[in-house]
């Protein structure tokens, strides 16, 4: 199949930036990423420069790609990162954008690659439970509920790309942030620390520069782990409900 | 240069427990003072840099990728194991011990890994208490399911994606650490090069990938945990940044790499599609406990297959050649992954391949969608159920088990499992071998450590499934805040080190020469295209199985190769940016090194055992043979331009009786 690529080139993060064009053939059993690789082996030969991209387990787990195809975070496909997007969903003479993540918390640093430390700071701030190694009791000293063990598992498929604040019109980080404070907070192990943990970590997400959560709910349209925003609505009570309490 | 492996005396089930009592401690006052260096957040890195930061020593981690969160244990699937006994199943320490070293060929240290299987069971403890949400029965308790090599339940879970789980538990204890302070935290940065003073590592150099300055770290001790050299096969289940460049140029300044051709080929992968692939992809192990792996029983039958003109559910029941379930009837398709491997690549090799090209088989699920559907029936009370009402119910249970390994299946191949049954075929997974360490997990450069599956310590020649996870954690969490204090006890009285010190400097301007004349390469062949072909080489002459005369050629070739790269690589932009090819460029260097001491390392071995086979050493019936008298030894390799130096470390068993391992 024969494609035409719109690629956002930026040297910097000073530098303006700007769409260029190429043209790429590729295959349909390719992945997104593999046509990528075709489209850089090409312009290597040439003796110009490669577009810069991250991408590092191509199986979807380790968050570290990050594209916008078509205006969309990790392209067209459903629950799909863009490493595990095949070119079959693609047809011969189609043309492609592609740009990088676009939020305010995420400075560029090349073409499409992004820092996105301000997800780390978020969990730096309070994303753990707090226990020591060498403290734990018995695995099964306290039986959990599967269907809550199940529920906090779903927040904690989230792989931390950051597509979720790339599709907000706000550049929010609520889904990442309320995926953690779900994860923990539906737990035993984590109820302990729940309050101050939120409190904690959307103090840090505003610090960071991300937007205000307006309950748009393009975050779990892209999310390629499909995380529910009904974790953010378990913040939002968590948060008001910290605001009110007494103890500390 | 003799190697002692510093293993405790006393009986193999004490040796732990009486070590960690006598052994010498640091006093917390000193552990302020005393400053570590960690490279890798992997499992391993990550679990090791939390518990250092939480005992009071002043870490410094490192990673080259933009989060600790993204190393490569993150893409591990299946399961960790632990001697819990939770199923009343007959497992113990001793049990998970002796599955270990039969697994592994008995070619790894009986006490470490009785060591590894006594700290199992805490690293569960430990992983719940840090809210990894393990799966669980309906009555909350942990749930447990088995892999292959082992005939009792120890395997805990969290769906299909253990390893990122875990890893997040590790991440999120070692954010905890951050936050306090406690440990200083550079991403993006390459480990280059480790610097030693008198003798004992106190440093390391770094790349800063963002802007390519040359930066140098000083400590008091050094640990590496930088992950396995899968991936100078160019094709393997690692991640595309995963390499074994901290670990080579820590060879480079004397180090010993450990049995490097030890190298592990996972059976079940999705096969090879086109010549473009970039990587392959693992369908979880797990995935045999319940899946059936057959090919046609006649070529003809699979040559139609090949071209086309029939599926496998075009092939009657009877026409099915089972193979493993033929072969190794005890264990059946769950025989440990070496077994599986090379059983595969028989039965293509006799052209009984189902895909296109060949080199797959099939793993088949229709008979455990039959048998999950009738026994969801009788349990929701469906008396007389019709076919398709037990396929529907059985294809529910089996969604539960492995939904997204079926997802992830149907997303890179675009065929739907739970009606053809899947194709897989073996593919280069992880690395047994990897730096020699003491039973201090110290290499022999002393302050020098190395962790998970860096080291080649505890897997033999072949490592269990849901076994690597274990010992990363095992190794972080539970054995180097001790050992760790074997070294540094004897330093409590050294000064904090310097970066101004002369082999601080040597050091960097010797890394800054080596980026400089990659940076500066105008060739005109591409860093990937030069990966590809050492793939290539690697996987022809040194993969599934080797022989003498291919090993020497493959040598000679990656000789070749090397020579090739450095006279006509093409490196575009420059050293003081941004620059993913320079840093690609980097790792292949090194690969294209530690490939022919692999190479070297095969050869030296005049046996099959695990993961190595050599065709000149088989049964009649194809089975692995050792050669005990002769070959019951760490190769441990010292790096030379010329030629590299072997140095042995013969293995002791004292506890447990060599055996021809069978599965049957």
């Amino acid at each position: 199949m024969k494609l035409k690529l719109n690629v956002w080139r930026q040297s910097n993060n000073s530098d303006k930036g700007g769409f260029v064009s190429y043209n790429v053939e590729a295959d349909e059993h390719m992945s997104f990423l593999e046509m990528m690789d075709v489209l850089n082996e090409k312009l290597i030969s040439e003796k110009k420069d490669p577009v810069a991209f991250e991408h590092d387990c191509r199986e979807g787990i380790c968050g570290t790609c990050n594209m916008v195809i078509n205006g969309r975070p990790h392209g067209p496909q459903k629950g799909t990162t863009v490493c595990q997007l095949h070119m079959r969903q693609f047809k011969d003479g189609d043309t492609i954008a592609i740009e990088p993540w676009r939020v305010d918390a995420f400075p560029i640093i090349k073409d499409l690659v992004v820092d996105r430390s301000s997800l780390d700071h978020i969990i730096q701030a309070g994303g753990y439970i707090s226990v020591n190694t060498g403290q734990a009791p018995d695995g099964n000293a306290i039986p959990i509920d599967k269907e809550e063990a199940s529920a906090a598992f779903d927040a904690a498929t989230c792989i931390g790309c950051g597509a979720c604040a790339a599709a907000c019109p706000n550049g929010s980080a609520m889904l990442f942030t309320s995926a953690k404070v779900a994860h923990l907070g539906k737990l035993p192990q984590g109820k302990v620390e729940h309050k101050k943990r939120v409190q904690k970590m959307v103090a840090q997400m505003d610090k960071e520069g991300f937007g205000f959560c307006s309950n748009v709910g393009a975050c779990e349209v892209e999310c390629p782990k499909e995380i529910s925003t009904e974790n953010i609505a378990m913040l939002n009570r968590s948060y008001l409900g910290s605001m009110m309490s007494t103890n500390d | 240069m003799s190697l002692n492996s510093n293993v405790p005396n006393g009986p193999l089930a004490e040796k732990w427990t009486n070590y960690k009592s006598k052994m010498n401690l640091v006093a917390p006052n000193n552990k302020r003072r005393l400053e570590v260096i960690v490279v890798g957040t992997g499992l391993a890195g990550a679990s090791a840099a939390a518990t250092l930061g939480e005992l009071g020593y002043n870490v410094k981690a490192f990673t080259f990728h933009d989060s600790p969160r993204r190393a490569h244990s993150i893409a591990a699937q299946g399961g960790i194991n632990a001697a819990k006994n939770y199923q009343n199943d007959g497992d113990s320490i001793w049990r998970l011990f002796y599955d270990t070293i039969k697994g592994g060929d008995y070619r790894s240290r009986e006490s470490n890994v009785h060591r590894l299987a006594e700290v199992s069971a805490d690293i569960i403890d430990q992983c719940v208490a840090q809210g990894v949400p393990f799966a669980r029965e309906y009555g909350g308790l942990l749930h447990n399911r088995s892999f292959g090599g082992v005939q009792v339940s120890r395997t805990f879970y969290a769906r299909g994606q253990t390893g990122q789980q875990l890893l997040i538990g590790a991440y999120q204890a070692l954010s905890r650490q951050i936050s306090n302070g406690n440990v200083e935290m550079y991403n993006r940065h390459e480990m280059l090069d480790v610097v030693k003073i008198d003798g004992k590592a106190r440093g390391i150099v770094t790349r800063n990938l963002l802007n390519g300055k040359i930066e140098s770290h000083a400590a008091h001790c050094v640990i590496l945990a930088t992950g396995g050299y899968g991936n100078v096969f160019y094709l393997s289940t690692n991640a595309m940044g995963s390499n074994v460049t901290a670990a080579w140029r820590a060879v480079k300044r004397g180090a010993l790499m450990a049995n490097p051709c030890y190298t592990q080929i996972h059976p079940t992968c999705i096969p090879v599609s086109g010549e473009y692939q970039s990587k392959l992809t693992l369908m979880s192990e797990s995935l045999r406990n319940d899946g059936r792996v057959w090919v046609p029983k006649t070529i003809a039958d699979a040559e139609a297959i090949q071209r086309g003109e029939k599926t496998g559910l075009d092939i009657a029941e009877e026409d099915r050649d089972y193979y493993l379930e033929r072969r190794y009837p005890a264990f059946g398709n769950l025989v440990p992954r070496d077994v599986a491997s090379r059983a595969a690549k028989v039965a293509c090799d006799e052209g009984k391949g189902v895909s296109k090209t060949g080199l797959a088989v099939f793993l088949d699920f229709a008979s455990a969608i039959q048998r999950y559907g009738k026994s969801a029936a009788i349990s929701q009370g469906i008396s007389d159920p019709d076919a398709g009402t037990i396929t529907k119910l059985g294809e529910k249970v089996v969604e539960e088990k492995y939904g997204n390994l079926f997802e992830m299946y149907e997303k890179i191949t675009g065929e739907n499992p739970y009606k053809n049954p899947m194709k897989i075929y073996p593919a280069v997974h992880y690395t047994m071998g990897g730096l020699w360490v003491d039973y201090n997990l110290q290499t022999n450069i002393p302050g020098l450590f190395a962790l998970g599956e860096a080291n080649f310590s505890d897997h033999g020649a072949n490592r269990l499934g849901a076994s690597a996870l274990m010992q990363g954690l095992a190794d972080g969490y539970f054995v180097i805040p001790y050992t760790l204090g074997t070294f540094l006890s004897n330093e409590i009285r050294t000064p904090k080190f310097t970066t101004d010190a002369p082999e601080f400097k040597a050091a960097e301007s010797k890394v800054k020469e080596n980026v400089l004349r990659l940076a500066n390469s105008q060739g005109n062949q591409s860093v990937e295209s030069f990966h590809r072909r050492l793939g290539k080489i690697m996987w022809e002459y040194c993969g599934m199985s080797r022989n003498a005369e291919g090993l020497k050629k493959g040598r000679q070739m990656i000789r070749e190769l090397r020579e090739e790269f450095y006279r006509d690589v093409y490196v575009p932009g420059s050293d003081t940016e941004y620059n993913p090819e320079l840093e690609k460029a980097g790792r292949v260097a090194d690969f294209l090194e530690m490939g022919e001491v692999m190479m070297l390392d095969a050869l030296n071995r005049n046996e099959s055992c695990g993961g190595h086979f050599r065709e000149e050493y088989q049964s009649t019936e194809g089975e692995a043979q050792r050669n005990d008298a002769d070959y019951t030894y760490v190769a441990a390799w010292e790096w030379d331009d010329n030629e590299p130096i072997l140095h042995k470390e013969e293995l002791n068993f004292e506890n447990v009786e060599l055996k021809t391992r069978s599965y049957k």
